[in-house]
């Protein structure tokens, strides 16, 4: 139908409107503009709103979608949800307008000599399901894959792991959300014994410091920021910016401390050193609450395939713990660190001052880190000898990027190792899955098989023969892209990508999916506060869209399990979940009555007779703290939270003469992850049309190179082309470049380093060498 | 038939006026930021004096301290 020209001339104005905040949200870090979508509906409009969470990041902001004519015209925050309390960002506002782009995928597509051709939906699953059992038949059970995602639902997790583990057999099963918080997850485990933050985003309202670990809020998780800046304002709450790059964060902080890539690990260990030093430490809470432990040290990064390691915790006393801090004085790691022993002694004062309460925030910076999860210890370290945990206002806080990361990856378990309850390595984990999914416990294996970056060398090495990828982008978004593309291209591999819109993953899928945006389907997340959030259906998708749960429901009949997965089309999210719930059943970890999760805009777990448990292991709020104690961390068998010594050790790939920059890859406020949603969306992409190489301006001076000027960025893995930015929206340390990863046009993965984390095998993208080069 | 937007900066203390007197003038579509001190403001108008005029009206308010121009759109009328 032609558009009217008031018609056009509107849509023209709430253009520029949109416009207009998209550049202050790119001014003004946390910038809320809460009345935006109201504004632009009509007077006379009938709607529909809608309740459920925000479909980019992990913050779980509550959104309210204005539905007229069984279509999504607007959205706002839910001034109900505790989360948001009625504000969005930039990106929150917007998302809806990215489901009508012209190029959505409605139908299935099936790849027939070089070209794809439209297939009915049911005859695509029956190529998936045929291929899958082939494989199977040919190959063996843990020849075929399953790679989902941090945006999967918790019921498509839930059915992605009943069918890879229980029905199929195999563990060869690992999401997106290992790229971005496994190392919050083995730092949570090896302190606690229990994954997830022990406190809540209410410890905002209660904090009078806020340490921001390698972490741009301001442009990666703004609602919370403007949250914390309102503190600011209020009550004088302090913000340190604690980074490797200048970013809005940091303009907006009280204080921006710059240390050199990596040696965050030492500057938390002479934090800690400070803190013995002067006598800050909490004697009672430590004494009665912590032991100390070490590890293996000298791990190496994971460079080569099949690279395995296993850590050997090993109890150590409080003196040996002291002795082997004495290598992390402020005098001596401010050499290597290039924070002044000022610097470090401020923070160590801010944390040992008794009267101030302290959250730690981090995200990508610390997760995304050859070490992960010793400086995740070595921050819980900090909390630890000081008490500052568990508290209204004084906590550690690791931030997720994925909207159910925390729900779907971590609570169900979607990695290779987990199941919903515990891990595949523990019998009594092992049975209690059988029992629930009626399956012989036999069938789940016992043994992990390969976590994200393995996965993908096992597709490339031609051992993983099938792969089924949903709401993921893994040939942007993993490290060295440039090994994993040709890999998947390979015929030794069958890939079916299911998503919503085209992507360079789907590019070399053999069979493309249609599948479901958020809001077409119901469906529960679980965000960075242990909050559960439900959401009904809101909209019918166009064409053969179908939810990820449903398709694997489908392939599952197709395959032989039916009986396994007796759910209705109709009802199958909310039978899944009263399933699912059994898994974590008791005060620990209890969920919320699907009635309660209706009603409410989300509930955070252990959800304890009809209650929200908002700190954990404190006894005033937690029930399941039963030691008689003040807190209990009854993660750990003994009830004991674990301080670890870890020590400083160098990245894998360091500057040199060949390659003398690092190169820091990251986000930016306009686009979510890999881009495939948000660089549908107009007035987001025009805001933020394509990537760009951020310098320091002496760096910039000494190679000779303007802003904009067309550079390649080059490492030992490969090269990207993209336009200098100086002076810009951030600002690196000289020696460092940055480079966001939105853009499958200029793909800066194909130049990163697929070195991870040993213990939580999350590689690490903030740290590489390149040189840079004329283009 | 010029659209523009600009962000526009209040004289510190002054937002609640300047919106006021922005949607007094007429031409504008005005939403305040909640939590800075900024306004984000469209123009409408028939043509490129109109336009001209109106942003000479605006800047004369005192209750602004800076207008920058974000985008502009020339849409025909049919």
């Amino acid at each position: 139908m032609k558009k009217s020209p008031i018609d056009r001339r509107n849509f023209i104005k709430k253009m520029a409107m949109l416009s207009a905040m998209t550049a202050a949200a790119s001014m003004f870090p946390g910038i809320i503009f809460a009345s935006e979508q109201e504004k632009g509906i009509p007077k006379d409009a009938n709607l529909d709103w809608k309740k459920g969470p925000c479909r980019f990041c992990g913050v779980g902001c509550g959104i309210l979608v204005g539905v007229e004519n069984g279509k999504p015209i607007a959205v706002k925050g839910d001034p109900n949800s505790k989360v948001n309390k009625g504000l969005l960002c930039v990106k929150g506002y917007h998302q809806t307008m990215c489901i009508q782009s012209k190029d959505r995928l409605e139908h299935a597509l099936v790849k027939k000599n070089g070209r794809y051709v439209k297939t009915p939906l049911n005859e695509a699953l029956d190529i998936v399901a045929n291929k899958m059992k082939e494989t199977i038949a040919a190959h063996g059970k843990d020849s075929v894959a399953m790679y989902t995602s941090g945006q999967s639902t918790i019921p498509e997790g839930y059915i992605a792991s009943k069918l890879m583990k229980g029905a199929i057999g195999t563990n060869n099963l690992d999401c997106n959300a290992r790229l971005c918080m496994a190392s919050a997850v083995t730092g949570f485990m090896t302190s606690f014994g229990a994954d997830e933050p022990m406190g809540c985003y209410e410890d905002i309202d209660y904090a009078d410091y806020f340490v921001t670990w390698g972490n741009n809020m301001a442009e990666m998780h703004p609602v919370l920021f403007s949250r914390m800046l309102e503190q600011k304002t209020k009550r004088g709450a302090k913000i340190i910016d604690f980074a490797t790059r200048t970013t809005r964060s940091s303009t907006a902080s009280d204080r921006s401390i710059l240390f050199e890539p990596q040696t965050d690990l030492a500057v938390a260990n002479a934090i800690c050193y400070e803190i013995i030093k002067n006598g800050w430490v909490n004697k009672s809470f430590v004494e009665k609450h912590c032991t100390f432990s070490k590890g293996l040290t000298n791990m190496g990064y994971g460079l080569e395939d099949h690279y395995e390691f296993t850590d050997k915790p090993e109890q150590i006393d409080f003196e040996a713990y002291k002795e082997f801090l004495k290598d992390y004085s402020p005098e001596k790691v401010s050499k290597y660190s290039k924070v002044s022993v000022k610097d470090i002694k401020y923070l160590a004062r801010i944390f040992g001052d008794p009267n101030k309460k302290v959250v730690s925030y981090w995200c990508m910076g610390m997760n995304q880190h050859t070490r992960g999860t010793w400086i995740n210890n070595l921050v819980y370290n900090i909390h630890l000898l000081t008490g500052k945990i568990s508290q209204p206002g004084n906590g550690p806080f690791s931030l997720t990027g994925q909207p159910s990361a925390c729900g779907t990856a971590r609570e169900v378990g979607t990695f290779t190792h987990k199941l919903p309850k515990g891990v595949v390595t523990n019998e009594e984990n092992r049975r209690l899955a059988a029992k629930i999914w009626k399956v012989p416990y036999e069938r789940i294996p016992s043994k992990p098989t390969y976590h994200a970056t393995e996965m993908f060398r096992a597709v490339d090495r031609g051992d993983i023969k099938f792969i089924w990828t949903q709401a993921t982008n893994p040939l942007v978004s993993l490290p060295k892209t440039g090994r994993y593309r040709p890999g998947m291209q390979k015929d030794s591999c069958f890939v079916v990508v299911s998503d919503v819109f085209p992507t360079p993953t789907s590019d070399v899928a053999d069979v493309i999916l249609p599948a479901s945006w958020h809001i077409e389907k119901g469906g529960l997340y679980g965000n960075s506060e242990r909050r559960t959030q439900y959401w009904e259906k809101m909209v019918e998708g166009p064409g053969e869209t179908t939810a990820d749960a449903w398709m694997f429901i489908e392939v599952a009949k197709r395959m032989g399990y039916g009986d396994l997965f007796p759910y209705s089309k109709e009802n199958h999210v909310e039978e899944i979940y009263n399933e699912y719930i059994q898994f974590h059943e008791g005060n620990k970890h209890g969920m919320a009555p699907l009635e309660v999760l209706k009603k409410e805009s989300g509930v955070i777990w252990p959800y304890v007779d009809g209650k929200s448990t908002q700190w954990r292991y404190n006894a005033k709020y937690d029930p399941a703290c039963s030691n008689g104690e003040d807190f209990h961390f009854y993660g750990k068998p003994d009830g004991k939270a674990v301080i670890w010594q870890r020590p400083f050790e160098d990245a894998p790939e360091k500057p040199d003469e060949e390659y003398p920059f690092w190169l820091n890859t990251g986000r930016v406020i306009e686009h979510w992850h890999t881009g495939s949603m948000t660089r549908r969306i107009p007035v987001l992409h025009q805001a933020m049309p394509h990537a760009y190489a951020e310098f320091h301006p002496e760096d910039a001076k000494a190679l000779g190179i303007r802003n904009g000027e067309k550079i390649k960025i080059v490492s030992r893995r490969g090269s990207c082309t993209l336009p200098a930015s100086i002076n810009e929206r951030g600002l690196p340390t000289k020696g460092q470049v940055f480079v966001p990863f939105f853009d499958e046009n200029m793909l800066i993965n194909d130049v990163t380093l697929d070195a991870f984390c040993p213990i939580s095998k999350e590689p690490d993208y903030k740290k590489c060498a390149v040189k840079v080069v004329k283009a | 038939m010029p659209i523009k937007s600009y962000l526009a900066h209040p004289v510190p203390g002054k937002k609640e006026e300047l919106m006021e007197a922005l949607i007094r003038l007429g031409q504008c579509e005005v939403i305040p930021a909640k939590n800075q001190d900024v306004l984000a403001l469209v123009t409408d108008t028939p043509d490129e004096l109109s336009e001209e005029l109106l942003k000479e009206k605006i800047e004369a308010l005192e209750s602004l301290k800076l207008l920058s121009l974000v985008s502009g759109f020339n849409v025909s009328q049919n």
